[in-house]
């Protein structure tokens, strides 16, 4: 008699761990019962992702590049697993070099986005790129992993910490993702992955007062509500341009300029 | 001097000091009885039939009449922008936009005089300012940006740049030629036209401003200018022929714009207010600091969205820095903003002198300690007395909010990482100073303070090949820099 296997149950991915959702809620998509995250479940990935953000954002450039190519390596290893939750093996190996692509990004960023300024008086004055903290991101149907992986990836690289609203339709490749990321070198917190119905998160996060950006590329039709929810606390809300670039990172990154006089 | 050396925690007396009037001659500025609005390069009287009076907040004298653009004359502004941009601007050779920026910086040069005394007229600020900051910089603004016209493509690697089209962007009343300097330059210089909307109490140097595009022949159409209040402001945001906003303001104001446009696809940059934090560690050169003390939160009657309005002293040196702060308090000469003696100036407009007088009544009530160096203020006009609040919490209104005006609050700290604290509670993230003669420090503070910009023993420095903008709910987007480019551009 062939062996019964043993299941997996589709969870949230919050701070490091794998709780359900704590209204006990699931609901049904692509065959699996599949968490379904609350509002309190949002608020608690955003905490959780603050929480993270001071060690991520306070790492190497170099350290959090070679943490991005451990989560490619991680990727990797599960291609299989992956792959039965997305369009397929091809669709795998593009996110996994793309996120390898971007963990070569960390310790380039400030090269290629700062820039030393040449003021007109005795100052020495440079401008460097900076995290802008907690990112929301929206994460776009299809494809259910690369598309993820695509958004997720350049706010990473740049040192910010994610939340992440799965798509509704395709939660899986997310949470299969959230297991790689787990047993990665990415610090518990640094990206909570809610799945769930996207009415129900989305706007919580995007007019939540301690997210710094929300990315609605991923939104499907009309993102003027979240748009305007995220102007209470005058929100960065983020769209994808290219299909992978430094400017997509620099689009979750804010720019600090520092002066100092030069005297003897 | 030497008796407040010796007595450093008492509060000094006023040094009795005259000075002999020096004014700078005004009849260097005239001004038309009416401006109408600037559009397609000429002067138009505005369809909403409606003009109100610009005053000058020193005396309260009427200098000019404005229009007040209405929706129709907005609507007939941003078709001339259009106009301009489809049937000349954009299509223009790079190295042609750059050379009518350049003339443009050389007529603001040439012109300077003019303009710092109207600047200092209209708005109150006094022309030691006008002349040796806003004017400079304008022309710098300008000589910077017309550089950059015909280089865009090598700012940004491997992207195609293209202008986005017309740009509305909406200037405020503490540095008015110098905001438009800011908004327009970078806007040309990447092939935008703009409507540009100065602010009620300071219209008139965007207004002579218009001069100097015709004689730079800057070809019609490419900048217009539509004065007005909020009403005007709001009619240029809700265009839907407008490709980009440029704002900068209070973050209220912001916040209503953003939610606006909202779902429209409209670029959007917000430069809005602060409430930074200088912090002055006790291995600091005091004396250097005090004068960065001053000039952070004194500079242009303190209405400056960077200004050093929260000052956090490391408590062991608490009481000599307070005491050195209060006694050269007394030095500020207040007055006529164009003697070129004044130190402080005007305070912009009846709404904004209430609205400093109401949180310093409210910091007296929550408990802070009020200093005010005697002062004599002239009898006419808008006046505030430089003012150092002190026992001041973190949770008071005046800790807080953004003031925008001569009050300084001060609070202390033990360590680093507790300056850093309270440097970064505040909703806000415009700018913070540090002062501390360890340069490690100051890395250390730098990398942590979660402001756009950070002076480290220095304040209150600009340049137009620096950066300049905010974290959080100071705004978004850059001005100054090659950073400055990018929100004039698309890329394919």
């Amino acid at each position: 008699m062939a062996r019964l296997p043993v299941r997996k149950t589709y969870k949230l991915y919050i701070g490091g761990a794998f709780p359900r959702s704590e209204s006990g809620r699931t609901y049904e998509a692509e065959g699996q019962n599949v968490a379904r995250a609350s509002r309190k479940d949002a608020r608690d990935a955003v905490k959780a992702a603050r929480g993270a953000l001071a060690g991520w954002s306070g790492a190497t450039a170099y350290n959090r590049g070679q943490v991005l190519y451990r989560l490619a390596e991680m990727m990797e290893a599960r291609a299989d697993d992956l792959a039965a939750v997305c369009s397929g093996r091809k669709e795998v190996e593009a996110a996994v070099d793309r996120v390898v692509w971007y963990a070569g990004w960390a310790d380039k960023l400030a090269q290629v986005l700062g820039s030393s300024n040449p003021v007109a008086g005795p100052y020495f004055n440079f401008t460097v790129p900076e995290p802008t903290g907690v990112v929301a991101i929206v994460a776009p149907d299809e494809p259910a992993l690369d598309g993820v992986v695509a958004r997720v990836a350049p706010a990473l690289v740049g040192g910010n910490a994610v939340v992440v609203v799965a798509s509704q339709t395709h939660p899986l490749a997310a949470v299969e993702l959230a297991e790689a990321l787990a047993t990665s070198d990415v610090p518990g917190g640094v990206v909570n992955v809610l799945t769930g119905l996207r009415d129900e998160i989305a706007p919580v996060l995007a007019g939540h007062m301690d997210v710094n950006a929300i990315d609605v590329t991923g939104a499907d039709g009309s993102t003027t509500e979240l748009e305007r929810l995220a102007a209470d606390n005058v929100k960065r809300v983020v769209r994808s341009r290219d299909e992978q670039s430094p400017w997509e990172i620099a689009s979750f990154l804010e720019l600090k300029t520092v002066w100092h006089p030069v005297g003897a | 001097m030497t008796d407040v050396a010796k007595r450093k925690d008492v509060a000094p007396a006023p040094l009795e000091w005259e000075y002999a009037p020096a004014p700078e001659a005004r009849d260097i500025v005239r001004f038309e009885e009416r401006y109408g609005l600037f559009v397609a390069g000429e002067h138009v009287a505005p369809k909403s039939g409606q003009w109100f009076a610009t005053t000058s907040p020193a005396s309260e004298e009427q200098l000019a009449e404005v229009a007040l653009a209405g929706p129709e004359d907005v609507d007939l502004a941003v078709g001339a922008a259009r106009e301009a941009y489809e049937n000349g601007w954009s299509g223009l050779r790079p190295s042609e936009r750059a050379k009518y920026l350049f003339r443009i910086a050389r007529i603001l040069q040439e012109r300077s005089r003019e303009l710092a005394v109207a600047e200092s007229l209209d708005g109150g600020k006094p022309i030691k300012e006008s002349r040796d900051v806003d004017l400079p910089l304008a022309a710098a603004h300008f000589f910077y940006y017309a550089g950059w016209a015909d280089k865009v493509e090598y700012a940004f690697p491997n992207r195609r740049p293209r202008p986005l089209g017309v740009a509305g962007q909406i200037i405020p009343w503490n540095f008015p030629l110098l905001m438009l300097a800011w908004k327009i330059a970078p806007a040309l210089a990447a092939g935008n036209t703009v409507v540009l909307k100065p602010a009620e109490t300071t219209p008139l140097t965007a207004l002579l401003f218009t001069d100097v595009c015709r004689q730079a022949e800057l070809p019609p159409g490419v900048v217009n200018i539509v004065t007005g209040d909020g009403s005007t402001g709001a009619h240029l945001v809700k265009h839907p022929g407008v490709n980009k906003i440029a704002f900068t303001g209070s973050t209220e104001v912001g916040k209503a714009i953003q939610r606006e446009l909202a779902g429209t696809g409209t670029h959007l940059t917000l430069e809005l207010g602060g409430k930074a934090a200088n912090i002055v560690f006790d291995d600091c050169a005091l004396d250097q600091a005090i004068e960065g003390i001053v000039n952070g939160i004194y500079f242009n009657q303190g209405h400056v969205c960077c200004a050093g309005s929260r000052l956090l002293v490391q408590e062991s040196i608490y009481e000599p820095l307070v005491s050195k702060l209060k006694r050269r308090l007394t030095t500020l000469r207040v007055g006529d903003p164009l003697d070129k003696n004044t130190d402080v100036g005007a305070i912009n407009s009846k709404a904004q002198l209430d609205r400093i007088r109401e949180l310093v009544a409210s910091g007296e009530e929550e408990g802070a300690e009020i200093y005010q160096p005697p002062c004599r203020l002239p009898e006419k006009g808008y006046w505030f007395v430089p003012t150092v609040f002190t026992n001041v919490a973190q949770s008071y209104r005046i800790a807080q909010e953004e003031i925008f005006g001569p009050v300084l609050s001060v609070l202390t700290f033990r360590t680093p990482e507790e300056a850093i604290e309270k440097a970064n509670n505040t909703a806000y993230g415009l700018s913070a100073g540090v002062w501390t003669e360890k340069g490690s420090r100051i890395l250390w503070m730098a990398e942590r303070l979660r402001a756009g910009v950070v002076w480290a023993n220095t304040f209150n420095r600009f340049d137009p090949t620096s950066p300049f903008g905010g974290y959080k709910e100071s705004g978004f987007g850059r001005e100054g820099g090659r950073h400055g480019l990018e929100p004039y551009l698309t890329f394919d």
